[in-house]
Parts: C-alpha cells; structure tokens; sequence
C-alpha cells in the first residue's frame, strides 16, 4: 500500500506521536491536496445535478424566478409540446445515421493510414486537422460553404440537376439533415481514425501472419481477426459517437436553427427553445433536461455494460485460441 | 503495405486517399481564400483585401472585447484545470484517504452526466452566488467538464513516476509539497501539456456555454460570431463570417500543429486506458 512512503518525521517530533495521528495528519494533507477538485465539483456539478430535479419541479418562468412546487406539471407539459416526440424521433435518426457513417469512414481511414510512411502521416495531420477546429467554427464554416450566395455546393447540385434554381442545401428537411451530418463527418471522421487506429495497432503482426500461414483470405482476415480484437475500441467509439450525437445542438442551433419547420429539432435544442424562445420557462427546460438526463445515464450505462460484455469475450476467445 | 491496401495496386490507393486529402483541406482553404475574396454584400466587394476583417474588428464592442474574453475564459478554464486536477491527480496517485474512491467516482460521474442537460440549473445557481453573465463563471464551468479527463490523465502520469524520485525529495528535507514541486512536475510536464491544450481547445471554441451563461459584451469570440451572422435580419455578412472563421481557427490549427505529438499521445493514453 502507498502507506509505506511515510514522509519523515520533522527532527523535533518525538517518535512516540502515534500512527493514528500520523495517518489523520497524512489524510488531512490528502485532502488539502484533492480540495481545488472536491471544491469544483461539488458547486458546479453536485450543486447543478440537485437543481436540475428541484427546478424540474417548480414554476420556474424564465424572467419571474421560483414561484414555489408544481410536480408534476413541467413534465406533463413537456410531453404534450409540439416538438416533443418529433424532437426526440429527429434526434434518434440522426444519431443512427451519424454513428453509423462516422464509424464506417473512421475505420475506413485507418486501415488506409495504418502503415507507417511520410504519405500516411501527412494524410493522418490532414484527416486530424479538422478535429482542431471548434463545432461552432465549423458550422459557421459549412454555413458559408452552403449559402447560395458564396458557397460553391448550391451551384453545384444545380449543375448536376439535383435542384431547381439556386436553392439552399439547407432549404429542405432532407437536405438539412444530411448537410448537417456532412459537416458532422468532416468534423469528426479524422477524431475517430484515430481511436480505431489505436485499437488497430494493438492488435500483434503476429496474429496476422499466423492466419496467413494457415491460408486465410483477406476477408477472413478481417471477419475472423480484426473485428473481434477491434471491438473494445469499437465499442468505446460508438458509445462517445452516440452520447455526443444525442446532445446534438451547436451543429444544428447555427446551421438549421431546427427547420424548415421544425424538422431538424433536436432535443437539447427544445431544452434551449422551451427556456428562451417558445416558452422562456425554466421549469420545463429543466423537466426536459432531466429526462435527457436520465435517458443518458441509462443508455450510458448499457453501453458500458457491452463494452465490459465485449471486453470479456475478446478475452474467452483470446483464451479458448 | 498492410493487408487491407494491400489489394489496391499503389496508383489507384494514391488517387484515392489524394481525393480524400483535398476533401478534408477544402473548406479550410476555400474558407481563407473567400475571407479576402471579393464578395457581394461585404465590405470586400472589389479586388482582395481585408475588407471583411475589418467589419468583424469593428463589430459591435470590437473584435479585441470579444478576443479577450474567449482568453480570460481559457485561461480560467485552463488554470482551474490544470491546478486541480495536478494537486487531484497526486493525491489520488501518492495517498490514501477517507472519501478517496468516492471523490474519485464523483469526478468520473462528470461523464455521465453532460453539461448540457446541467446548463439551466447553471444560470440559476451562478446567479445566486454571484457568477452570472461572468467570464469566469463560463471558464469554471468549462474547467469542471475538463476534470474526468484531466484528472485521470494526472493520476496515471504520477502513477507512472518511480516513487524513489520523491523519497529521495523527501529524505533530502522537502515536503510533500516541496516534491511535488521540484520533482514531480517536471516528470508529469507531458500529462500536463496535454491537459492543457485539451482544456484550452475545449474552452475557447465552446459555444453552447456562453450562449446559456453569459450575453451582450461579455461574448467570447465564437458567439459573438454566430450573433453577427443573425445580427442584420435577410442580409447575411459572409464575408465577415468567414473572417471570423479563420480568427477563430488559426490559433487552434497553429497549437495543434505544433503540439500534435502531445495530442495524438494524450488522445491515446485517454482512449486506452479510459
């Protein structure tokens, strides 16, 4: 145990000062150590999670302030808006969509960036290099590269007859959507190339060279080898690409703003909505957020439980080879 | 070659990952090139020039106001990081203590519950004790988020230094602080430039928290950005905008192509042993 680097007793100090005090005095430092930590997280993140289900209860209007317990009505409220089965429906499809391409194209990238030359690394900077860029810069960025007015896209999907007129990507639900996981990609493809190429390099030559000697194809190779000794960064990939996607908002607050008409609302975006612009009532922003919450913290926690599932096979398999 | 690409003969694998390459750079590009471009409704509407970086420099309080507060927001977020979770991570590397799994736990909770479902209880709460629409209430709440990260990070990198070095601190008459110091620092110094650059990326192109926590001249750059754009109603500055793009994203793109070894290995540490 780390109890065995007892610091020296000052000069002075009698031997006989008993273990018991030197081990309070030992915690008493720990803590003064872990204090800045205990101190952030108790009032800003403790504090927050108790107000969220407090204010979750409350009449709460976003300029008037507490007017006292109303449970359960901001939740009663919450689920009878407008947007809020189409929000959640939205926020579900586009999670689907955005996991599934971006562990696709980030797998992809790394078997194309795996090998070690000047090539490869110049092509791993370029695909990385966008991670660099803020979600907001990039938004603006795409914002731009959409416009009718600026944007060399518009003109482009006019040229190959895919719209009539100079008209924004952005214009129809579908476009707005897909334009959205465009940008998503782009952003994010080089951030999960690199944490399946962490998993690919783990994975011995050896186990490779062994499948070959015993005259296995390529696509065995892959079925039988590289997927089941991926699946721990797999799994790690799709749970961090299916929580951000579900907390979805800087993306679509600055490129859709959650239309046309409403089709592009996500979740958090309502939760932004119903506080300061439908509703400008926090009450029921907290209700939602506390749902989102929750959700979060179940699906969180199955996630985890298959990636330790998966984890635990790699190693069954590992040991039954 | 690696089994995979080992199929693609070299000529059709480097027109391939070539497309890819002038994809990936496009927009960056095209974004620069367009923000001294002459373009209708901006200020560049003849020849190039900077134009556009001049209406974004004179936007409402100015280009400098919401430059300096995007800085004081990093270096709070970057500061309280980088304090707590090295003075967090030694503690939880080097002691033992009461409370010590459940603090530990508590900060990795953090993950589990993202911030922005905690973002309507911020404003109320920095409220009450004095914080709101401020420029370090937005860089603690920052810093909080950094914490599972950085705190992990810390706690393995001075688990990975050898305990003779801060005994024989120890025995040479420093406290364990004196160790810390002197000593650990300077073996920890890559954990540390990690965390960093994480929390300092992490906090100056956050978005979603000043848009909740803090208005008007108190907006960090990328907000005042986004406000710009929506600023005159129908008519849209992309020219400005897309100054504002490139402000916002030489400074990143410079510290992550000069401490990108720090960033791929962070990023590693992270993803394997988290």
């Amino acid at each position: 145990m780390t109890l065995t680097q007892n610091p020296p007793t000052a000069a002075g100090t009698p031997r006989v000062t008993s273990r018991r005090s030197a081990r309070t005095r030992r915690s008493l430092r720990a803590w003064a150590y872990a204090s800045p930590t205990a101190a952030l997280v108790l009032v800003f993140f403790v504090v927050p999670v108790v107000l969220v289900f407090f204010m979750s209860g409350s009449d709460w209007p976003l300029l008037a302030g507490n007017k006292g317990f109303n449970f359960p009505d901001n939740y009663t409220d919450v689920v009878d808006q407008r947007m809020f089965w189409p929000a959640i429906w939205f926020t579900l499809k586009y999670t689907v969509i955005a996991t599934v391409l971006l562990i696709a194209l980030g797998l992809g990238l790394a078997f194309l960036v795996q090998e070690a030359s000047r090539w490869r690394a110049f092509l791993r900077t370029t695909f990385l290099l966008p991670t660099a860029l803020g979600l907001a810069s990039a938004s603006l960025l795409f914002y731009a590269l959409y416009s009718p007015q600026v944007g060399p896209i518009a003109p482009l999907l006019e040229k190959l007859g895919l719209t009539e007129g100079v008209v924004s990507p952005l214009g129809t639900p579908s476009g707005a959507l897909w334009s959205t996981v465009i940008l998503i990609v782009w952003r994010f493809a080089g951030f999960y190339m690199l944490l399946l190429l962490v998993g690919l390099q783990s994975i011995p030559g050896e186990v490779y060279e062994a499948a070959r000697i015993d005259g296995a194809s390529r696509w065995q190779i892959f079925r039988g080898i590289t997927i089941p000794l991926l699946r721990p960064s797999l799994a790690l990939s799709t749970i961090m690409c299916v929580t951000g996607s579900l907390l979805a908002f800087d993306q679509f607050y600055i490129l859709t703003k959650g239309g046309p008409d409403g089709s592009t609302m996500t979740v958090v975006q309502l939760v932004y909505s119903l506080a300061f612009e439908s509703k400008r009532d926090l009450g029921m922003a907290a209700a939602l957020s506390v749902i989102v919450l929750l959700a979060l913290v179940v699906i969180n926690v199955v996630q985890l439980r298959a990636l330790r599932g998966s984890d635990d096979d790699v190693k069954k398999k590992g040991a039954a080879a | 070659m690696t089994r995979f690409t080992q199929g693609l003969t070299r000529t059709p694998f480097y027109v391939l990952t070539g497309g890819l390459a002038v994809i990936f750079l496009y927009p960056i590009i095209w974004t620069a090139i367009s923000s001294v471009s002459p373009q209708p409704g901006s200020a560049q509407v003849n020849g190039f020039g900077f134009g556009n970086y001049e209406t974004v420099l004179n936007y409402q309080a100015g280009l400098w106001t919401y430059l300096g507060n995007s800085l004081v927001i990093s270096a709070t977020a970057v500061i309280a990081t980088l304090v707590a979770s090295t003075l967090g991570g030694y503690a939880f590397a080097r002691f033992t203590f009461p409370g010590k799994n459940a603090l530990f736990l508590l900060t990795l909770a953090i993950l589990m519950v993202p911030y922005a479902t905690l973002l309507i209880p911020l404003m109320t709460w920095l409220k009450t004790i004095g914080l709101n629409n401020t420029l370090v209430g937005v860089g603690l709440v920052l810093a909080v988020f950094q914490l599972p990260f950085a705190t992990f990070m810390m706690r393995i990198s001075f688990e990975a230094v050898p305990k003779e070095m801060e005994e024989a601190a120890l025995v040479d008459g420093c406290g364990s602080f004196g160790a810390l110091r002197r000593v650990l620092l300077h073996a920890v110094k890559p954990g540390l430039i990690t965390v960093g650059l994480f929390a300092f990326l992490a906090a100056w192109n956050d978005f979603m928290v000043p848009l909740f926590l803090v208005g008007g001249d108190n907006a960090p750059l990328p907000l005042a950005m986004v406000n710009m754009r929506q600023q005159v109603m129908g008519v849209i500055d992309y020219g400005a905008t897309q100054a504002g793009v490139v402000i916002l994203t030489v400074p990143c793109v410079l510290l992550f192509l000069v401490l990108q070894r720090h960033y791929v290995n962070g990023f590693m540490s992270g993803a394997l042993k988290g």
